[in-house]
């Protein structure tokens, strides 16, 4: 190596002790051959591979640089392999979770009536059969998906108006009073509410209302408006404040009350916003299942009433299966229709991410310029 | 707001900006009631097992007795999940915000707010089938060879359904948080001050060390103290991957348990009084993150001031 510096460091005084360009691939290269190397005396896997090689890696990357570059080029150096090594770490578990549900949910979700059938009337009988090989796996999701699609419907009928008008209080007519002040701050507390405690609330509230053990969908769905308010204020907020003022001076101008204003004007420039943020919080809560399961239990059968009777959804669906097996000995089956629900709850969720997206592209005001 | 003969004419439209303002005021006022409702049907529901004799609760020995080991079990995951998950995070917030090559930067935010948006209970099972299993043999290891440290001390759960684990599953489930946070504070890192240390023949590292970091200290301690909020009010992780019991000491060994998953796991089938011992429960944990976050934003709010006179 030392014969390939010494011409360089003779051509310029600026370039005087650096390293070459290819330096890190020469680094990484044997990095991987030594990592290869030590892993095959102690039995090769790939993610040992990748860690020892990393390690490697930095080490001798570093260590090269203190030797021609000095000490501050090398710690420099240090800190881009730690702050890059530390993006990677964070990808493993997102890749990890996302294999994980594919690798075991597809085979639950191409289980003919997966999607169409509810668990009523399978128990852990047919479980077991399924389990010997005697017997399709029976049941499917169809009473959870349901219940997921009405909690949150519901919940979105009272978060959304609720949230927008607090939004547009707070950047029309708050003007940094007190009141509204007050209000910022206690929904960005409210932001930070656990889950399950905005369940126990809800339980509380209509056990104190209606009487001691109600559990419906609508309980869930105030649970879930507990969560979601606060999403919501807070997107529409921002959206609403980045209307330009002179939108609203103008409409003044021609004589329109603030309230045609709003409605007519302010509201429909910020629309894409607002409904990407809605969508967002619609993601937020549909997957959230601790304040479901304390307040609308969980249901094998279809429930078409969000006002009467317990309700299942796709989060407590999973819970349950995992926890609770149908067939306690046998919990294979179960298992494989929980990882069908979380395949299903996660493309839902990647669905509404997406939606998001789209919706403020699409609906994004036009500047006709 | 003084009434001119131009706003006042005409009594059309006007009750509607009265309705409209009412009604913009009310909905705010209900955010307000409905926080105050949370504290005040917590505490009504909570009161039953506050007042009820010892040997009624759970344990039989009163409910602060209870209560006493899930509040620290508690604070030991979101410990164990903030230790792993501020210098990683902090490290994926400098990477987007002034490593990754410009054009990236955007696309790679987004794929870490993927990890946010994957639902608790999907991270719970994942943790229970996979991360639980696969870990296992490490705490084997750990037992064998740091077993004089009481946190590590064997023999190891054969399941890898410990505390640690789930501090773990809780760490994937903050970085998010903490790194969307941070990396909002670095963007607003003066460029003149960025530009100045680099004109000064600062490496990039010594350019963060001296004007990106003091400047988003603040930032990062609130980002760390939501991400404490989230972490100790989660209970999917917790509840489906640690296999609970009584308090101990040892991370690696199953035991301990946490507010959030006590009460999911046994509140679907609670009634009477152990209804109210699982929502004064709930009650403590209220109080817990709700000072939390309260202190999370005052320093957030204190440090918007501050920045703003600069």
């Amino acid at each position: 190596m030392t014969s390939t510096l010494t011409p360089a460091r003779k051509r310029s005084a600026l370039t005087k002790g650096q390293l070459p360009k290819f330096a890190p691939y020469v680094v990484l290269a044997v990095a991987l051959v030594l990592g290869a190397a030590i892993l095959a005396l102690i039995g090769f896997n790939a993610f040992g591979w990748g860690i020892v090689s990393a390690i490697l890696f930095a080490a001798g990357l570093v260590g090269w640089s203190a030797a021609v570059e000095g000490s501050r080029k090398a710690k420099d150096k240090l800190a881009t392999c730690l702050v890059v090594g530390s993006f990677l770490v964070a990808l493993l578990p997102l890749i990890s979770v996302i294999w994980t549900v594919l690798v075991n949910g597809i085979p639950g979700i191409i289980t003919p009536g997966f999607l169409g059938t509810s668990m009523n009337g399978v128990t852990g009988v047919y479980d077991n059969r399924a389990a010997e090989g005697s017997g399709p796996v029976l049941g499917g999701i169809y009473h959870a998906l349901l219940g997921t699609v009405q909690i949150t419907l519901l919940a979105t009928v009272i978060s959304v108006p609720v949230g927008l008008l607090t939004a547009i209080y707070l950047v029309e007519y708050g003007n940094d009073r007190p009141l509204a002040r007050a209000i910022t701050f206690f929904v960005d507390v409210m932001t930070g509410i656990p889950s399950i405690v905005a369940g126990l609330f809800a339980a509380a509230f209509f056990f104190a209302v209606v009487g001691p053990g109600t559990k419906t969908g609508a309980v869930a769905a105030v649970a879930l408006s507990v969560l979601m308010i606060p999403v919501v204020v807070r997107s529409s907020e921002e959206m609403l404040k980045i209307v330009p003022n002179e939108l609203r001076e103008a409409a003044y101008a021609l004589g329109v009350r603030k309230w045609r204003t709003i409605l007519k004007v302010v509201i429909p420039t910020a629309i894409s916003g607002i409904a990407s943020g809605v969508t967002l919080a619609i993601a937020r809560v549909i997957g959230e299942t601790a304040p479901i399961l304390v307040t609308a239990g969980f249901a094998t059968s279809i429930n078409n009433n969000v006002f009467g009777g317990w309700m299942a959804s796709l989060p407590t669906f999973i819970y349950t299966q995992i926890l609770n097996p149908t067939s306690p000995s046998n919990p294979d089956p179960s298992s494989q229709r929980a990882w069908g629900a979380a395949l299903v709850l996660i493309i839902l969720v990647m669905l509404l991410n997406l939606g998001a997206r789209l919706i403020a592209r699409i609906f994004a005001p036009k500047t006709g310029r | 707001m003084t009434t001119t003969s131009l706003t006042s004419s005409r009594g059309a439209g006007r009750a509607g900006d009265k309705v409209f303002s009412g009604a913009t005021l009310a909905a705010g006022c209900l955010i307000l009631a409905v926080l105050f409702g949370v504290a005040l049907f917590l505490v009504i529901q909570a009161i039953p097992a506050l007042t009820a004799p010892a040997a009624d609760i759970q344990g039989g020995k009163g409910f602060f007795a209870y209560i006493w080991p899930i509040v620290v079990g508690t604070l030991i995951a979101a410990v164990i999940a903030l230790v792993i998950a501020t210098p990683i995070a902090i490290g994926v917030a400098l990477f987007i915000s002034h490593y990754a090559p410009r054009r990236l930067a955007s696309g790679l935010g987004y794929v870490v707010d993927l990890l946010a948006a994957i639902p608790s209970v999907i991270y719970g099972a994942w943790g229970a089938a996979f991360l639980a299993k696969e870990i296992a043999p490490a705490y084997d290891w750990l037992a064998a060879n740091m077993g004089w440290l009481p946190i590590f001390h064997g023999p190891a759960s054969a399941t890898g359904k410990t505390i640690l684990t789930a501090g773990i599953v809780l760490s994937v489930m903050v970085l998010p948080i903490i790194t969307s946070l941070s990396r909002e504070i670095f963007l607003q890192t003066p460029k003149l001050h960025e530009e100045a240390a680099l004109a000064l023949g600062a490496t990039r590292w010594e350019m963060i060390k001296m004007a990106v970091l003091p400047f988003a200290r603040p930032g990062i301690i609130s980002a760390v103290m939501l991400g404490l909020g989230r972490a100790l009010g989660e209970t999917m992780a917790v509840a489906l991957v640690l296999s609970s019991g009584a308090l101990t000491a040892s991370l690696i060994q199953s035991g301990n348990q946490t507010i959030a998953a006590e009460i999911a796991l046994n509140f679907p089938e609670a009634s009477g009084l152990k209804v109210s011992t699982l929502i004064a429960a709930g009650l403590v944990l209220f109080v817990i993150t709700l000072a939390v976050n309260m202190v999370a934003r005052w320093i957030i709010s204190r440090h918007k001031e501050f920045s703003g006179a600069n």
